[in-house]
């Protein structure tokens, strides 16, 4: 047994079988995605970039309930409110510092009628600070440009909350 | 020819100007690095000389082994120039004694140098063409059978000195864990490994 | 004085001009190429051994990845550290790259195809490997860091191990062959390549070779888990590329060697038909580029050795080892009767 055991030291053989090991990897398919060019699946839970969503009508959903300002750990959310001329109570200011932002959702699971969203784009890196300081006009054009896929999210999502 | 003349003095006077620099470098490192171009300069020679395979010894022995060891040593030693310098003084006149009776030495030694009387019979006889015998065999027909006692003699001594400053310098201390590889190698897992089924709320006796 | 000069002129052109500096850029000038290539070849194999891709967006299939990086490296600022001692610290890129070019003088791509056919090729060879010490000994001292010392003195004792066991394999070849020469070394393969006889010289000096080259698993004097990235950290720009072109150099030169005294040469495996219409040199290059695929194939397989591991496995197996398998060749040779003849 031991003289095996010799043999094989002897011969390498445990340096060659960690050798076949590492030629037979450089055969398989890399699980490489190409990024800018390919990307991977995302989760219907993902949470990116924060989006305010409007109803079928136009009609923007937040009604200032200040809930989502409430809850968030980071303190990334201010919002002013007042009634509009024809009574309903909407924002006039609503901003996230998205350099604040830990992208925990709470502000989503807070929001009685689905207005504040955090959508599926992860690709908003900017050049300046400036531009991560977002603001209601922003955050509206987001939920405008991303509608079709939060509104997928959410369908797909709605079984289990 | 001409060619061989540049080349001559141009590596003759690089080891001189290196060897004047190991002398007279104030930085040990420096002085090492310049005996290394000296040894270099010395291997020009030598393939001058057409005793190429010298001067690839002198190359591997004395610049790729010894001089890396001095310089591995010149590097960790921490030298402090201004304590060297401040016995100077002290030592300057012994060090004159020892330098004119060295002085002198040599003035016998080249007034009394005579040229061997074989000599220009030898320099006289037609050296063997490269194509005929290479200086590697001509070397080793020398080494081997005319000088074998000087060279075994020689490799001893360096033998027995590579021994002698082994046993003077190991200690085994005790109680110091060595690696055992071997021992490490040929463990096996039903030696070292024990799966014991614990019923609950017992634990293991050990 | 006039004469001098005139003379000096015509020893230029009668010696130096045109054949030698033409020989010597057909060498040159693939072998950067090449070492530029190594190093997009060694990402693609260590990509691929870890399922990943590797380069592959500079030019098609990152083609022009070792360029874009040379260009980076070229562009950049060198820093002179300014405890560094500034003659040594600019000296040692330099001399590890130039050595690692100076060696393939006396590499033989086929019968007489060689910058310099020298009568003691192989210890030419040898010496120069031994010398690639200095570079980074030199860089080590000259840059005034302690990681930069700490990897030169590794480097040194490293070097210094490994070269005695190199030594007693190419002594084990040379008396298989009875000639210093390279071009009798690969000649004296025609029967048999030296793999097959000398196989466990063969990987001993494969081995020591890595070692000597600082690859891994014996890449000490970089370490960079510890040592940062050792005797270079204090280098920037292209002084630090030096020394990169330098290591690789050293590592394809090392695979000619390797090719060279065990794998034939340029010969072709089978001295039959099909085999021998391939020329020589693409042989040649076929064993070098299967060399150094090992180099990285080794790197993508083993872990860093520690270093009294690394000091044990060069005095206490290979030394032993070679030294045995050289008096047993000898012996062999003896008592067969097979000692070579055209001892030169």
């Amino acid at each position: 047994m031991n003289l095996l055991r010799g043999a094989r030291g002897l011969l390498l053989t445990e340096l060659l079988s960690g050798m076949a090991l590492t030629l037979r990897y450089m055969f398989k398919t890399p699980v490489t995605v190409n990024y800018p060019y390919e990307k991977g699946p995302l989760s219907p839970r993902f949470r990116g970039e924060h989006a305010l969503r409007r109803y079928p009508n136009g009609e923007e959903r937040c009604i200032a309930c200040k809930l989502c300002e409430a809850i968030c750990p980071a303190l990334a959310i201010t919002i002013e409110a007042e009634p509009r001329a024809d009574g309903s109570r909407r924002t006039t200011r609503y901003d996230i510092d998205m350099t604040k932002c830990i992208y925990c959702g709470y502000c989503q699971e807070a929001c009685p009628v689905d207005a504040i969203v955090e959508g599926p784009n992860f690709e908003f890196a900017s050049e300046t600070r400036e531009e991560l300081f977002y603001d209601k006009e922003k955050l509206l054009a987001n939920g405008d440009r991303w509608e079709a896929e939060i509104a997928k999210s959410l369908s797909l999502e709605a079984p289990y909350r | 020819m001409i060619f061989t003349a540049i080349m001559f003095y141009l590596f003759a006077a690089a080891a001189i100007g290196s060897g004047v620099m190991v002398v007279s470098a104030r930085n040990p490192v420096h002085s090492v690095l310049f005996l290394i171009l000296a040894f270099f300069n010395g291997a020009g020679l030598f393939v001058l000389m057409g005793a190429e395979f010298l001067a690839m010894i002198l190359v591997i022995v004395y610049v790729g082994a010894v001089a890396v060891l001095f310089l591995f040593v010149v590097m960790m030693l921490d030298i402090d120039f201004a304590q060297l310098r401040s016995g100077a003084a002290k030592y300057l006149p012994v060090g004159l004694l020892v330098g004119i009776i060295l002085l002198a030495e040599l003035v016998f030694v080249f007034a009394g140098w005579a040229i061997a009387p074989r000599v220009a019979g030898i320099a006289a006889a037609p050296f063997p063409s490269n194509a005929a015998i290479t200086n590697t065999r001509a070397l080793g027909d020398l080494l081997y059978t005319r000088y074998i006692f000087a060279f075994q003699a020689a490799g001893m001594i360096l033998l027995v000195a590579m021994i002698g400053a082994i046993v003077l310098t190991l200690r085994h201390r005790v109680g110091t864990r060595r690696q055992v590889i071997a021992e490490q190698l040929a463990r096996q897992r039903a030696e070292t490994v024990a799966v014991v089924k614990v019923p609950l709320g017992t634990g293991v006796a050990d | 004085m006039d004469n001098l000069w005139a003379g000096a002129g015509h020893v230029f052109w009668a010696y130096v001009w045109p054949t030698h500096i033409l020989q010597v850029l057909f060498v040159a000038v693939p072998l950067l190429v090449a070492i530029a290539y190594y190093t997009y070849f060694e990402r693609k194999v260590l990509a691929y051994s870890q399922l990943r891709k590797g380069p592959n967006v500079v030019g098609p299939l990152g083609l022009l990845q070792p360029f874009a990086d040379g260009l980076k490296l070229l562009l950049k600022e060198t820093i002179v550290p300014s405890g560094a001692n500034r003659i040594v610290f600019v000296a040692a890129p330099m001399i590890t790259f130039s050595l690692a070019l100076v060696a393939w003088a006396v590499i033989p791509f086929d019968v007489g195809v060689v910058i310099a056919n020298i009568n003691v090729g192989i210890l030419y060879l040898f010496a120069i490997s031994s010398l690639s010490v200095y570079g980074i000994i030199m860089a080590g001292w000259a840059s005034n860091s302690r990681y930069a010392f700490l990897g030169a003195l590794r480097s040194a004792a490293q070097m210094v191990s490994y070269e005695v066991s190199i030594g007693f394999v190419l002594v084990t070849v040379l008396l298989c062959v009875g000639s210093l020469n390279l071009t009798d070394i690969v000649l004296a393969q025609r029967h048999v390549w030296f793999v097959i006889p000398l196989l466990p010289m063969a990987v001993v000096f494969f081995v020591s070779g890595l070692a000597e080259t600082n690859r891994a698993p014996f890449d000490l004097p970089e370490g960079e888990s510890e040592l940062v990235a050792g005797f270079h950290v204090e280098y920037s720009a292209m002084s630090f590329g030096l020394f990169f072109l330098g290591e690789y150099g050293n590592m394809i030169l090392m695979s000619a060697m390797t090719s060279i005294l065990f794998l034939g040469g340029w010969l072709s495996p089978i001295p039959l038909e099909p085999f021998t219409w391939i020329p020589g040199p693409l042989w040649l290059l076929a064993k070098i580029l299967f060399v150094m695929f090992c180099f990285l194939w080794v790197r993508a397989t083993f872990p860093r050795f520690r270093y009294d591991q690394l000091m044990r496995l060069g005095w206490k197996v290979f030394l032993p080892l070679s030294l045995f398998w050289l008096v047993l060749t000898a012996g062999v040779l003896t008592a067969t009767g097979w000692v070579p003849a055209h001892a030169g």
